[in-house]
């Protein structure tokens, strides 16, 4: 069987800037992949050309052994690939419903949308204790929940979440994580861009280590954590 | 809000404070004298403002200060009295101060009307200085009493069928006062009665009475909705037989059908459309060269119907055409296209006369001798009488028209409580992370475009035929800027803001006529001052109010209660 997402030699460039070069990586079906990277490595613009916001200069994205690099975004959520993107991007005069009911606007079963926003409240019993709150007065954990839930909507096959511990407490990241393997029990499988290298790994099937727009390491979540270049590049050891 | 679920029976005046003792007299006795003043002579002369000049026998203006009088009456009695039940859900004091306000403003406006279109104040008679003094005196005594607290309106309970007789009585009043502002011959009365308008509307909003309305409104959606409907159908059987306000009325709907579908794109999707006329110019002109008139320049000529098919849809499909590129890019774009569009389209309507291409337009002197429509026998340029009371031609097209405004309303209803709806409120916000979320931010906004340029197209048809002639200097780009200032005066997003919009800035300068030269001036002036005292619009739809005012978090709670009941309602 094949992966559920492969990436075959990406290329992704922002005018004369290449910013992704020549990637290839996937993600098997069940799996949490981790990508990590410091800032500018590439990670954003990965996950915006996988969900069909950028188009790529060169190479393959394929989701259950389609191609999709020249699918319209919309159609992309569709066949059940949702992202969260960076900086969470929630709608803050929204209410927490709206953005929720956002998150299934590519489905068209009203009565499943209403089941799932009840599983929504149930990952998340803040949602549903505010539903009726607009979303711009969260707090930034709150707010990430929100993005979560709202991803979760389109009751995706492959989840991409871009860097959700921003600017989090470690107690709040330690509840993301937490969620991010309670999902994947539920057979979520999950891409998870990070640059806490720590926690991201700590729960990876798999990871790659991105760097200036080239993946230069790949393995087990574990092994990578002991790896002495992810030690000493992302986990501020010597 | 407050944490009482159901607030007792009984207000708590005991607690209340009492304010100046003289005020309520004071009050009182300002009363008596407008009234009394009112049954007097106002004016020496008998010619001007309908005649004040008569003793004992009220004029129309004089009527409308005894009502503005018996209103303070009722605001001074829910302060101290035997209303003071309604005192405790009503801000009766800020109802008040704008009362004295509007009326002092009302006298005033009264005496320099006289003396205007007279020689001078030595035509006023006592009567008007007494008004004037009661309205002052009520003035006076607002300011002395004391703002109170308030329950929150949103409680206020009361039986369903006074709810609905509140409507009734409402629309009824609508259609009166309707009725009489347009009867008004001479600018003086109509202003005078547009202050009077204003001063209802002032007490209404002050008093908190307006905000029960809109709950009472969202609470009998479709009994408000028809009963409005119930009311313009039957405002021509009130101008008996005349066609004169009945041609005013024809162009504030074709206007107000045009505002609403703009509203489509601008109010819901959020798209500046600069060149919007032109839509409604391209179904006018399909109508007008496919009539049979002498000018007309299409030999082909099928059923009315067809023709409104094919007018919408050439409308529709030059939308798309000027869509599907500009769409894509931003805002700023859209904005510069559409408005080259606009003058394209005019430009175009101009040279296609035989000398360059091929002759569709006659150029600049269109196509006149538009006959009238006949749909199935009915002609639209004879008189018909019902119940009596006879219909001229402009009556005919405002029924129609009428009818395409309730389905021009009723697409926009549909598609903003719809899937779509929300996905232009997701553009609206942040079209980048509506993208992420599989809202296909492009076909949604080009939806939008061409659903906006069909309605257009379609009531350029009717129009067409209504103004008997088309010609390019119709469809200029002011037109554009006076349907987006209805929008933006109304209330962007709504029904009934745009609607009322639409009827201010069709009808004023129609009644205002004298002051034809100053009309951009004053557009101009009320647009400034609505961006500056309420941005949102007449009628704000909540969501709206909540851009405006992004710190209100009540607000926000209450905006997402009524959606959830609505979506319950469905
Ligand atoms: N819209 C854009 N236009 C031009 N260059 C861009 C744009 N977005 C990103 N870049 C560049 O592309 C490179 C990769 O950016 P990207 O946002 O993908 O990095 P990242 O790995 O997500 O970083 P971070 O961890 O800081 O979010 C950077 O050099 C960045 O400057
Ligand atoms: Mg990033």
């Amino acid at each position: 069987m094949s992966a559920m997402l492969e990436v075959r030699d990406l290329e992704v460039a922002y005018g004369k800037i290449v910013a992704v070069k020549k990637i290839s990586f996937s993600v098997e079906q069940g799996q949490v992949v981790s990508l990590i990277g410091t800032n500018g490595a590439g990670k954003t613009t990965t996950l915006r050309t996988i969900s069909g916001l950028l188009r790529p200069t060169s190479g393959e994205v394929l989701f259950q052994g389609e191609r999709i690099d020249q699918v319209a975004a919309h159609d992309i959520v569709a066949r059940g690939l949702a992202h969260s993107p960076e900086g969470r991007r929630i709608f803050p005069r929204l209410s927490v419903e709206e953005n929720l009911l956002l998150g299934a606007f590519a489905r068209k079963d009203p009565a499943g949308v209403r089941t799932d926003l009840d599983s929504a409240y149930d990952l998340f019993p803040i949602l549903g204790e505010r539903r009726k709150q607009p979303a711009g007065t969260f707090s930034g954990g709150e707010q990430q929940m929100l993005a979560m839930g709202r991803a979760m909507m389109s009751r995706p096959k492959l989840l991409m979440l871009d860097e959700p511990s921003m600017g989090l407490s470690p107690i709040m990241m330690k509840r993301i994580m937490s969620t991010v393997s309670e999902l994947q029990s539920q057979g979520t499988t999950i891409l998870l861009v990070e640059q806490n290298a720590q926690a991201a790994l700590k729960r990876a099937d798999f990871g790659y280590v991105l760097e200036v727009g080239k993946i230069v390491l790949s393995g087990t979540g574990r092994d990578l954590l002991v790896n002495d270049e992810v030690r000493k590049a992302y986990l501020g050891e010597d | 809000m407050t944490d009482v679920k159901t607030p007792p029976a009984e207000p708590e005046t005991a607690a209340e404070p009492q304010g100046k003792p003289l005020a309520w007299p004071l009050g009182l006795a300002g009363v008596v004298l407008v009234i009394a003043g009112s049954f007097l002579s106002w004016s020496y002369d008998g010619q001007i403002l309908g005649d004040l000049s008569i003793n004992f026998y009220p004029g129309g203006l004089q009527i409308l200060a005894i009502i503005l009088a018996l209103i303070a009456l009722v605001l001074l009695l829910a302060e101290k009295g035997p209303l003071t039940k309604l005192g405790a859900w009503l801000d009766v004091t800020a109802g008040l101060r704008a009362l004295g306000l509007t009326l002092t403003l009302y006298m005033l406006l009264v005496l320099v009307a006289i003396s205007a279109d007279s020689d001078g104040l030595i035509n006023v008679n006592p009567g008007g200085y007494i008004s004037f003094a009661g309205a002052a005196l009520i003035l006076v005594s607002a300011w002395l009493l004391p703002l109170r607290q308030l329950r929150d309106m949103s409680e206020a309970r009361l039986p369903a069928w006074f709810e609905i007789l509140s409507i009734a009585v409402l629309m009824a009043a609508v259609l009166f006062v309707a009725a009489y502002a347009l009867g008004l011959e001479d600018a003086w009365s109509f202003i005078l009665c547009l202050v009077f308008i204003a001063a209802v509307a002032a007490v209404l909003f002050r008093t908190g009475a307006l905000s029960w309305v809109g709950h009472v409104a969202q609470r009998n959606r479709k009994v408000l909705t028809l009963s409005a409907f119930l009311v313009a159908f039957l405002f021509p059987f009130t101008q008996g037989g005349s066609d004169a306000n009945m041609s005013i009325a024809t162009q504030v709907l074709v206007f107000a059908a045009t505002a609403m579908g703009l509203n489509i794109v601008v109010g819901l999707a959020g798209l500046l459309d600069l060149g919007y006329i032109a839509f409604l110019g391209s179904g006018a002109y399909v109508a007008a060269t496919m009539s049979t008139s002498a000018f007309a320049t299409i030999g082909w000529k099928p059923p009315f119907l067809v023709v409104m098919l094919i007018g919408a849809g050439v409308a529709a499909t030059l939308g798309l055409i000027i869509g599907t590129p500009t769409l894509r890019v931003s805002g700023d774009y859209l904005a510069i296209v559409t408005l080259g569009f606009g003058e394209i389209f005019r430009f175009s309507m101009f040279n296609l006369d035989g000398n360059n291409g091929p002759n569709l337009t006659n150029g600049p002197n269109g196509v006149p001798g538009i006959p009238d429509l006949e749909i199935g026998g009915f002609n639209f340029g004879d008189v018909h009488t019902v119940a009596g009371i006879e219909l001229g031609r402009f009556s005919n097209y405002y029924f129609l028209l009428l009818i395409l405004t309730a389905f021009v309303i009723l697409v926009f209803s549909r598609l903003n409580n719809s899937r779509i709806g929300r996905g232009w409120v997701a553009i609206r916000e942040d079209e980048k992370a509506a993208e992420a979320m599989g809202v296909s931010t492009f076909g949604l906004k080009l939806l939008a475009f061409a659903v906006g340029a069909f309605l257009a197209g379609l009531a350029g048809t009717i129009k067409a035929h209504q103004d008997g002639a088309v010609s390019p200097d119709q469809y200029i780009f002011l037109e554009s800027a006076f349907l987006l200032a209805a929008i933006v005066l109304g209330g962007m997003g709504t029904i009934a803001g745009v609607l009322l919009g639409a009827t201010i800035l069709k009808l004023l300068p129609e009644k205002l006529r004298f002051f034809s030269e100053y009309r951009l001036l004053l557009f101009g002036l009320l647009l400034v001052l609505m961006m500056r005292f309420r941005p949102e619009g007449l009628v704000a739809s909540r969501r709206r109010q909540l851009e405006f005012h992004e710190e209100d978090e009540a607000l926000a709670v209450e905006v997402e209660e009524e959606r959830l009941a609505v979506e319950e309602a469905k």
